[in-house]
Order: C-alpha cells, then structure tokens, then sequence
C-alpha cells in the first residue's frame, strides 16, 4: 500500500521548525531538566558515582564483619540503617555490600568499557574509512578475537596471571574489542562516501583529520549507546570470572560477586541476590536512557525534539520538502 | 487496465460537475521549539474528476504538508487545526483512523516522489501490488496475483509476469516510480495526489512518467493533485494551478491564464526567474531574500519583504484570496497594477 | 557587493592553452555484477575564466567525471592536464598546492556539509590543511567575514549550523568554502538542481557574478538544459560514460548534431502554455538508459534512437564535425546519422 510509506530521506525538521535563527541553543541542562526521564537518570548515575566513590569511607568495614547471630535477617526497619536491606548468610550488612561493592563493579567495569571503547573505535573507524586489505585485516582480527569463547581465554589467562583487578580489566576490555571495532567500522563505510568527507579530500585532508573531524563526531552517539550496552555485559562477566573464583578475590566484593553468592539463597533469602541485580539493573537502564538523550542533544539537527513533550516527539524523522 | 463497471456506476451517481476534492480553509499547525506555529494556513481548493490541479509552491510552502494532511500522513509534530477536506461526499478530517484507512486506495491515494523507500525492499514487488486487492477487495492470493500483473502491464512494465517476482531494487527509476503508480491506481481511486512524482528522474523518463500519468487519468477519470515545485511541469500538464507561499495560497486559476498574465507578484516573479526567459550571461530577475522562517511570518502579507510592489498596507493588512476574474482569484492588495503592468 | 581583497585579475598565462585538458579518458569499475564502465574515453577542454556546460541524465558518468578532475578517483587511462600539470603525477606538498586551485561545489547543500560544524568551521576548515593561507586565527576570522560577505550571508551567521540555514543558503555556504582556497576552477556538480526555482536564480547570478570579479573557470554539471543554457560558454553532452556532442552552446541548442541532444532539448519541459505544441514537438524515447554493466555495441545510443538502423549497431558512429562561423571551433558529434548536417 503506498500510504504505508514514508517519503522520509532526511531528518531535518521541516523549514522553520527549527530553532529561531540567531538563537543560542538551549543549555544541555535545561534540556535534560524538560526530559524528566533522562533527568532521572543522570540523577541514578549520579548517585552511584557519589556512593563509589564517598560511600566507603562512611561504611568502615561493615561490608566484611561478620555477625553469624545476624545470618539471612531479611530486609527490615528494626536492624538500624545497615539492617534495612537485610544481611547475608555470613550476617553482613548487604546495604553495606552494595555500597563497597559498587566501587569494586564500577573500577572494572568503567575502565574495561572505557579501553575496549577507544581501541575498538579508532581500529574499526580507520578500517572502515581505508577499505581494502586494511579494513579486511582488522576484520580478521575481530574474528579472531571472537572464535574464542572470551570466558575460556580468561580462564586460562587469569590462571596463567593472578586474578588481579588489573589483569580483569585487560582481559575484558580485549574480548569486547569487536563489538566496536565492527559498529566503528560499519559507520565509517557508511560515512566515507558522504559529500562532506569528499569536500574535505578535496581540501587535502589527510585520513585522520577526516576520521577525527566528520567520522567520530557522528559515530560517536552510536558507539556510546554500544558502550552503555556493553557495561552491563561486562559487569555481568565479572560476576562469572568471581563466581568461578578467578575474578574479583573475596574478601573484596563487587555486584556480579554478590549476584554470584546469592545465588544458591535464591529461595530463602531473595534479597542477597536480588538486590545487586536490580542495581546492575539501575545503573545499566540509567546510562541506556541517557546515552539515547545525548545522542539526540549532540545533534544540532534533532536537537530541537527535545524541547517538545515525549508524546510529541515522533518516531520517525520529519520529511523536509527537499525539492531535489 | 480495463475500467471496471463498478467505477463506472460509481462516477455516475454524482453529477459531474461535482468536486472530486474539496478542502476548506486548512490549517496545519507545527509544535517546534520555538513554540507553536502555522505550516498551513486557510489552504483550500477544489478538483473536479478528469482535471488536474497542480499546488506549485517552493520548499517550506506547506504544500507537501497540505497533501499529509489530505491523505493522513501527518509527522506527530504536526497537527490539523482547522478546516474540512471533502472527498466523495465525507470530510474525511472527521473520520476515525480506522474509517480513513478504508478510504486509502478506493478513493483517495498519493504516490510519492521517493520510489526507492516507498516500497519495502524485501518483497517481490508483485505480492506488494497484490496487497490492496487482498486488503480492499478480499481477493484470493491467486486472484490478487493476477490482478497485480494486469496492473503492472498497464503502466507499461514489460513481461509483467516474470517481473512481478523481482525486487524494487531490480528496477529502475523510472520503472519504480510506474510501480508506485501502479499501486496507487490499483483501487481505481477519485483523487490521486503525486507529490513531486517525476523530480528524482531523469528528463526523458520524466516526460515518459508524465505521459503515463496523464493516459491514467483520461482513463479513469481520475481527479489528481500534481505537487511541484517544476513550472514547466506545472505549464505542460496541469489545467489549474493553486500558488502556494508560506503557508498560504497566494494565487489560483486556470494555468494558461495565471501564467500569462500572473496576478500576483510572487508568481510574477517565480515566472521571471526561470533561466528559459533570459539571454545567456545575463542576471536572471531573480527573487531577492528566501521566504520567510515559519516562525516569523508577519501579520501583514506574507510576501511584503520579499515584494517590489510593497508599501504600507502591505504591513498591517493580510490580503485575502480575492477574485480577479474568471475562475481565479489572488491574495494582493495590488494586484490590479500587475494586470495593467 | 563591496571589495575585498579576494579581487583577482585572471592568471597572465598565454590565453591559447587550455586550463583544463582532459583526453581519453577511461574508468571502469568492477563490482559483483561485472565491469561497469564510468567513462569510456572522455575529452574535455576548458579555456580560462569560461564555463563549460557538462549535460547528461544519471549514469552519463558525469560525476564519476567530475571525481576524477577533482582527483578523488583515479581514472584507468587517459590522461588530465590542469595548466599543464598531471595531477596524478602529484605528491605531497606539490598535490596540497594543487589542491587549493581546483574546488568543488556539491549538489546537495544537505549532505555536502557536516551538520555538527558551525558555518563558520565549515569555510574554516580548508585552512586547517591549508595553514599557510590563513596563519592566524584573526585572520581566519575576518576572511570568514568576507567570504560570508561575498557569497551573500550575514556575519552573524558564521556561528550557525547548517539546518539553520535555508537549502539557497546552505549552498551559499558551500560556495564560500569552495572559495577558501581562491581556487582556479570550480567543479559545480548540480548546484542548483537541489534549489528552488527563486533561490535558484540568486545562486546562479552569484556564481556569474564571482566568475566576473575572481576570473574563476567552471565546469558546470547539470541535468537542466535551462541552466546550462544561461550560464556555459560551451557544452558537452554525454551519455553512458562517451562524450557523443560538443560545441558552443548556441550551437548544441539550437542545432543539435546528435539525436540525444535532440531528444533532450523536447523531453524538457517548458514554460510555454500557448497550446499544444509540447506533445508536437516531443520526441518519444524508446525505454531507459542501458545498463552501465553492458554497453550496447556499435553506437552506445542506439537502443533508443529513432534513427537507429544496422549500422548503428555494427560500427563505432564516426566523428561529424560541422565548421560554425569564425571557423576556429567546430561543432563535433559522435553519430552514423547526424541531424541536419550539410556536406
């Protein structure tokens, strides 16, 4: 049916729906403070950062004392402030777990995102720009990385070396590598034949400046939504590595270890387990909402939508009366 | 295609002199960050079976709007505010999306100018031309089928039959742009609106996809909506012609007489800027400035900053569409000067 | 317009050479479906501060063409000649110096500019290769100022982003940035055809306008005859990858040498709403352009000419050349049946 089809080719609002001409653009904050959803979860992000990085020093070592008369007390208003999310089977406070473990999931998890994040970009973005036999062997590279299974070779790694967060972190962020080695460079195929990237070749400008100038900029929004993704699977194979015994080494504590010990309590005390997987929950769906809020506030084109209320902001891309 | 009888009963209930398509002061509104504002503003005309109506107007003008709002298609940012779209008899602005949807192919279709994205390129273009029949009519997947390939013949694609298992992306242009007119034909509709069907191809398969529109619409007597921004397409196959500007229809009438002698200074000067009229190096009369954001359109006339004929009323006083002669009418408060210039 | 120290008198090189000289020029690409040939031995010429007009619907190899003046593609044979200097033969700081005399200007004024860069880094951004032109950032920032000025643009426009401007305005802004360089000759690959009809003539008496002040040369690539018509001192027409007429322009339009040509001229729709003279004057073309993949043989036109017999099928069409008036320049086209050729 032809009405099913959407003429759309481009995203630019329509002429003059635009921001009025000489207007600055909005400031980054208002915006987030229209879009309560992306409020909430800076707010989230926020938040955890804060108890990563302040909370330990408020807890002492309540996260490792044990107090075995307290065993698998479930959450509750009369054990004082570290009883409210109740205790695990060793008796220790699992508000105060979380707030430890937070720094502990977030000093693995960020880093090994952050690593795998810069080296898989710039490899996959140069590749897709050159083509050729350089883009065919930085593909090879990605699937060799990807024919083993990541676990395996982490296993075999982290015995080989100690089980440091060090370590940890090295062999995540290489087994993550082409994922965005594989976006970077499908955006980059795509990309390297916009005009734009033409106009600048016939300037001179030499590859990396065009990958730095007009790959990256675009691409950007879409590796960081990968990354948001990848946080969440990255803290989810930390807690297998500490569940097999070869990632982060008790008596430190991360979620996924938490998530890990918890397990086998699922019946009896929900809460041991639960409760850190609701926060690789939070903090996993914060940062996917977000990611999606500045995808759209670092284009100057879609920039505009976010002033509109979210009902009104539409799925598709308005159709410009490009009469081409 | 052989004409069916049922469109032909259909076409003689009515007498034939009645309006295929009438729209009434339409107002569009778009919500945008600067608050909201008037895309489509008291747009309204009227199509009779058989004739063409060709809504000329530039980027922006809100004639490609004026045609989503007709068929339905509006982007969420925009909205109807106002006026009635009349088709066989019903404003279909009051219909439930449901009711709108039936009306979809039978009565009231568009064909679009991207040929490529408006069809899905994962099916054989013959079950996508089969898919109204199947919808609208109730056909078999048989019956349908066969009902695709007639059609496909009838726009002038060759072995149809073989054809009909292709891809979009199997074909050509102009190819594409016969199968998207063959689609929207498919359910012998009233009112066909083409927005810009011929601007992504090449000139001789233009004039080819001009002169399938054309032998389509003899045939069916089919009332049919052209949107351009082409003044030569406008001039060659359009019997009456509504100017758009900003939002507003500035001028209508019968082409040969708005082109002859046009009676508003914007389609005055859209006349004079076509290279055709020029000598070779010499400055083309060019419009001066680019048409207003639709966020700042003055009170007054629309066209007053960019108009040689502008002075103080033009300011304070919006012209309306008013008659200047047989079947036209212009929104100028001096349009009288243009027919004695 | 006011001055501006972009004022130029045009290069006092011999006026007999040719800026531009491109001879046989060939490319072919391969791709899954087989060869597909671009450019099948194209010549071009182009005289200082002149426009030359490049015709031909989509698939004529038109752009492939206009990719290898601007080297961003390098051609199988044949050779190119800028001022005399093969630019494929060019390295480094010889191909960065020959880079700022030859520009483009795109046909979308959407995609040609990177929506996230303010104008002001769009006409900026040649200088960021080009530091010796523009070494400090004051004088980045006034030549911003008189480009802007020169193209037609406010100065308060340097810190917008393309999807505040207008489609007429976008491609003013390409236009600067084309100039950054003050360039020799501009490839202009459809820079209108994108535009309304009002801003269309603007752009079009702005390009006349800076070939006056700056002396630059155009190549012109345009599917509207119109356009071409207005603004080339002389036209090519091509079709499927050949160069198959080349003459003056008033020459090519008013006495077309080659069927195409012909068949063009009356597919163009025009103005004239005098009667029926338009379907009179049309002349029907049989289907679609051929495949690019499989080139009809003998003359690449004939599976849609009218004029089309054996011959055209089994031989090349032979070059007909007709001596037009002043007698230096002939009017040549590529065909075993020309229209009204005498002698």
């Amino acid at each position: 049916m032809t009405t099913t089809a959407d003429p759309a080719t481009g995203s630019a609002p329509p002429e003059g729906a635009a921001a009025p001409p000489g207007a600055r653009p909005p400031r980054w904050w208002r915006l987030l403070g229209r879009d309560w959803a992306a409020a909430v979860a800076a707010t989230v992000l926020g938040a955890v950062l804060l108890v990563a990085l302040l909370g330990p020093l408020l807890i002492g070592d309540r996260a490792v004392r044990q107090n075995l008369d307290a065993s698998l007390r479930p959450p509750s208003l009369d054990h004082g402030f570290f009883g409210l999310l109740g205790t695990d089977v060793l008796g220790r406070s699992v508000l105060a777990r979380l707030v430890e473990g937070a720094g502990t999931t977030l000093s693995v998890a960020v880093p090994a995102v952050l690593c795998s994040l810069v080296v898989g970009s710039a490899l996959g973005m140069w590749a897709g720009f050159h083509g050729g036999i350089r883009e065919s062997l930085a593909m090879r590279l990605a699937d060799a990385i990807l024919s083993f299974p990541s676990l395996l070779i982490a296993v075999v790694v982290l015995y080989v070396f100690a089980p440091s967060v060090g370590n940890l972190v090295a062999i995540l962020a290489v087994a993550r590598i082409p994922v965005y080695l594989r976006t970077a460079r499908a955006e980059s195929t795509e990309l390297r034949s916009r005009l734009f990237v033409d106009a600048a070749r016939t300037f001179g400008t030499a590859s990396w400046p065009i990958i730095y100038r007009h790959i990256l900029p675009i691409a950007l929004p879409t590796l960081l939504t990968v990354a948001t993704l990848d946080f969440c699977f990255v803290m989810l194979t930390e807690s297998s590595l500490s569940f097999l015994g070869i990632g982060i080494q008790p008596p430190e504590v991360s979620w996924g270890l938490m998530v890990a010990q918890g397990r086998q309590y699922l019946q009896t005390a929900w809460w041991i387990a639960v409760l850190p997987g609701v926060a690789i929950m939070l903090v996993t769906v914060s940062a996917t909402v977000l990611a999606a809020w500045v995808r759209l506030a670092t284009d100057p084109a879609q920039r505009w939508r976010l002033t509109l209320p979210r009902k009104r902001r539409g799925t598709r891309p308005v159709t410009p009366e490009v009469t081409a | 295609m052989p004409a069916s009888t049922e469109t032909e009963t259909r076409a003689e209930e009515r007498p034939a002199d009645d309006p295929a398509l009438e729209v009434r002061g339409l107002c569009v509104d778009l919500h945008t960050a600067a608050g909201t504002v008037r895309a489509v503003d008291h747009v309204g005309f009227t199509v009779r079976r058989g004739r063409t109506l060709a809504l000329l107007g530039e980027s922006g003008c809100g004639k490609s709007m004026t045609a989503q709002a007709i068929v339905g298609l509006l982007d969420p940012v925009a909205e109807v505010t106002g006026g009635s779209v009349t088709v066989a008899g019903t404003d279909v602005l009051r219909l439930s999306p449901g009711k709108r949807r039936k009306l979809a192919g039978p009565v009231l279709s568009i064909v679009f100018q991207d040929a490529l994205t408006a069809l899905n390129p994962v099916q054989p273009v013959g079950r996508q031309l089969a898919e109204p029949f199947r919808i609208h009519r109730g056909l078999s997947r048989r019956a349908a089928r066969e009902k695709a390939i007639e059609l496909m013949a009838s726009v002038g694609i060759p072995e149809p039959r073989q054809r009909a298992r292709s891809y979009p992306h199997q074909f050509s242009g102009g190819m594409r742009q016969r199968l998207l007119i063959a689609m929207a034909v498919a359910l012998e509709p009233d009112v066909l609106l083409a927005d810009e069907p011929t601007t992504a191809l090449d000139v001789t398969v233009q004039a080819q996809i001009m002169r399938l529109l054309r032998d389509l619409q003899t045939e069916h007597r089919l009332a049919v909506v052209l949107i351009t921004h082409d003044l030569a397409v406008v001039a060659q196959r359009a019997d009456d012609v509504a100017v758009m500007y900003a939002g507003n229809v500035v001028e209508t009438g019968p082409v040969r007489e708005v082109f002859a002698a046009p009676r508003h200074p914007y389609t005055r000067g859209l006349l004079d800027s076509v290279p055709e009229h020029a000598r070779r190096g010499e400055r083309l009369p060019a419009v001066p400035g680019s048409p207003p954001e639709l966020s700042a359109i003055p009170a007054g006339c629309v066209f007053q900053a960019r108009c040689p004929l502008a002075r103080e009323r033009c300011v304070t006083e919006r012209p309306v569409l008013a008659p200047v002669g047989a079947g036209r009418s212009a929104a100028c408060h001096f349009s009288e000067e243009l027919a004695h210039a | 317009m006011p001055e501006t120290t972009l004022e130029r008198t045009p290069d006092a090189a011999p006026s007999g050479a040719p800026l531009l000289d491109v001879t046989g020029v060939r490319k072919t690409f391969r791709s899954g479906r087989g060869r597909l040939t671009a450019l099948d031995g194209v010549d071009l010429r182009l005289g200082r501060g002149e426009t030359l007009g490049l015709v031909g619907e989509s698939g004529c190899g038109k752009s492939t063409l206009a990719r290898v003046l601007l080297r961003l593609e390098r051609p199988d044979a044949g050779t190119v000649r800028f001022d005399g200097v093969d630019p494929f033969a060019l390295r480094g700081r010889e191909l960065l110096a020959w880079r700022r005399r030859v520009q483009m200007v795109f046909q979308d004024p959407f995609a040609s500019l990177n929506a996230r860069m303010s104008a002001a880094d769009i006409i900026g951004e040649p200088w960021r290769t080009h530091r010796d032109v523009q070494p400090t950032a004051q004088a980045r920032q006034r030549r911003v100022r008189e480009l802007l000025d020169l193209v037609g643009l406010r100065e308060g426009d340097a810190h917008r982003h393309p999807n505040e401007f207008s489609g007429g305005q976008r491609q003013r802004l390409g236009i600067a940035r084309a100039l950054a360089l003050e360039p020799d000759l501009i490839v202009c690959d459809e820079p209108v055809s994108a535009l309304d009809l009002s801003v269309q003539a603007q752009v079009l008496n702005l390009l006349a306008d800076l070939q006056r002040r700056l002396g630059v040369s155009y190549v012109f690539i345009s599917h509207d005859l119109s356009v071409v018509r207005h603004v080339a001192d002389r036209v090519t027409v091509m079709y499927l990858g050949k160069v198959i007429e080349h003459g003056r322009t008033e020459e090519v339009f008013d006495r077309p040498l080659h069927p195409y040509t012909a068949a063009l001229l009356s597919a163009a729709p025009t103005l004239d709403v005098s009667g029926e003279a338009g379907a009179d004057r049309e002349i029907p073309l049989r289907g679609e352009i051929p495949s690019p993949f499989d080139i009809p043989s003998g003359c690449r036109f004939r599976t849609r000419c009218w004029k089309a017999e054996d011959r055209c099928r089994d031989a090349a069409p032979p070059l007909r050349t007709r001596v037009v008036d002043g007698g230096d320049e002939p009017h040549e086209g590529l065909c075993h049946f020309p229209l009204e050729v005498a002698g």
